[in-house]
């Protein structure tokens, strides 16, 4: 079954022509990373998804609940959905226990033992318990990029996004995060990924989508990516990105 | 040369407490409702929706052209009646009721313009991170940005406080007994108008520049983290 279909989509901001024409899908369970070269749309693409970016034509449908249809309820299905940004963005006048469990209280109607037990135990996945109650401010970047996967996760999302994690990140720090996301990877959870880190793709992706322009240029299984790219661009921008 | 006779201070102290009430209670209604009203008008205008978005802007853009002494006139002159029959007969003195609402309105327009440039100094992503999570627009706007906001405005807003409390000597135009308006009028009274008036000069000087070393302390204590 396609947890993220995403059908034909275009978008424009104003005369300008962000996406044209993108379809894919991301099967449960499955890895799809998304590259190409900056400005070609990726962002736009993966923010489409969970709508906080609005498209004009085109469907995106997620575990069967068409965006487009005006009935949706779009809080509710992004509270299922998670979404790790470039720039973390954690709440930075919570701590990060609160940064952890307002959104499962608040958004959720957990408790608030549940809450805690839930956020508690995510922490300590990703090695940060005993930063519970400091503010992000107090964090290294790779911390706060692993605090804000575990915020994500304590929703219980049905698949995640990933624009750019780790490209804000000092690169000592870069590793730490992409752990985190192969084990989820490894887990079986669904994600889309925007990333141009090649190694993680390599690991764990099952396709690779590369874009251009706002268009989907290939989208193929990893190995047939890597192995033999179709398109002139996405060779270029292999060779580029590879010899980095 | 004039000479100076302070005697018809003491006596005129109780007299000038109950003015600094008149004054206190407009600042603080006017900071109150100011920072909610002005709080509603900022989310409205950047709310994205063309006519509420308009409408506060019409309001703060007409509200900050106008000189607040006018504004204090037209309310007594004109509102009494609605003022009346919306806050019912039993409020007491219409001249303190109309500047009460004058001073609310007039600040709000003020207070809006700086908790607008507040909700702006918060980063774009903080948005799109809380409506991730699931959170409706207004539940992120109260609960993630305006928190935020509020945390980087505090100096700002103690600064209009400040302004807005010395502004409220003007009500003495509708003939109110704030704290200027008492003093002028014992001061008319006994024939001592300057010893009076030097003498509320310096009080409000005492209040307003304590106040401000106050916010520069805040202000440095922000600016660290
Ligand atoms: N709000 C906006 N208004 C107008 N144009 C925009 C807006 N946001 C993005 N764009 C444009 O849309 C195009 C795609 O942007 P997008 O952020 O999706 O690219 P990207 O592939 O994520 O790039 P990067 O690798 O730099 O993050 C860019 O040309 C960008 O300038
Ligand atoms: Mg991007």
């Amino acid at each position: 079954m396609q947890l993220i279909e995403i059908q034909n989509i275009s978008k424009w901001y104003g005369e300008f022509q962000v996406l044209t024409e993108c379809s894919t899908s991301v099967a449960k369970g499955e890895v799809v990373v998304v590259c190409g070269p900056s400005g070609s749309g990726k962002s736009t693409l993966i923010k489409c998804v969970n709508a906080l970016e609005p498209f004009q034509t085109g469907n995106i449908t997620v575990n069967g609940i068409s965006l487009s249809d005006k009935k949706t309820n779009l809080p509710k299905l992004r509270s299922r959905v998670g979404m790790v940004f470039q720039n973390f963005e954690l709440f930075p006048h919570m701590t990060i226990i609160e940064n952890m469990t307002i959104a499962q209280e608040k958004v959720l109607g957990r408790s608030k033992e549940d809450a805690l037990t839930k956020g508690h135990a995510l922490l300590k996945r990703v090695g940060l318990v005993e930063q519970t109650n400091k503010f992000p401010g107090q964090l290294s970047g790779g911390q706060q990029q692993r605090v804000a996967i575990a915020r994500a996760l304590a929703m219980d999302p049905m698949c995640m996004l990933f624009d750019e994690p780790t490209s804000a990140l000092d690169p000592e720090m870069v590793n730490e995060v992409l752990d985190v996301m192969v084990a989820l990877a490894e887990e079986g959870m669904t994600m889309m990924c925007v990333t141009h880190e090649m190694g993680f793709a390599r690991k764990v992706a099952n396709r690779v989508v590369f874009m251009d322009r706002g268009r989907i240029v290939e989208d193929a299984h990893k190995d047939e990516f890597f192995g033999s790219p179709r398109s002139e661009r996405a060779q270029e921008f292999l060779s580029k990105i590879l010899s980095h | 040369m004039y000479e100076f006779d302070w005697s018809s201070i003491p006596g005129a102290i109780p007299l000038l407490l109950k003015g600094m009430l008149i004054t206190l209670e407009i600042s603080a209604v006017a900071i109150v409702v100011g920072i909610a009203w002005g709080t509603v008008l900022a989310v409205a205008r950047i709310s994205g929706v063309g006519i509420l978005s308009k409408l506060a802007a019409l309001y703060v853009n007409l509200f900050r052209s106008v000189p607040l002494i006018m504004v204090i006139l037209w309310f007594y002159l004109i509102t009494p009646e609605l003022i009346r029959a919306i806050f019912g007969a039993g409020i007491g003195d219409i001249r303190l009721a109309s500047a009460l609402v004058a001073f609310a309105l007039f600040e709000a327009a003020y207070y809006s313009e700086i908790i607008r440039a507040g909700i702006q100094s918060v980063p774009r992503g903080q948005m799109s991170a809380g409506l991730a999570l699931g959170f409706t627009p207004g539940q992120t706007m109260r609960r993630i940005i305006l928190p935020q906001a509020f945390r980087n405005m505090v100096p700002l807003l103690l600064t209009q406080a400040i302004i807005l409390f010395q502004d409220t000597s003007l009500v003495y135009v509708i003939g109110l007994s704030d704290f200027f308006g008492t003093a002028y009028k014992v001061g008319d009274r006994d024939g001592r108008l300057v010893e009076l008036l030097l003498f509320a000069g310096l009080v409000y000087f005492v209040i307003c520049f304590t106040a401000s070393r106050i916010v520069k302390r805040l202000q440095a204590r922000y600016a660290i983290d």
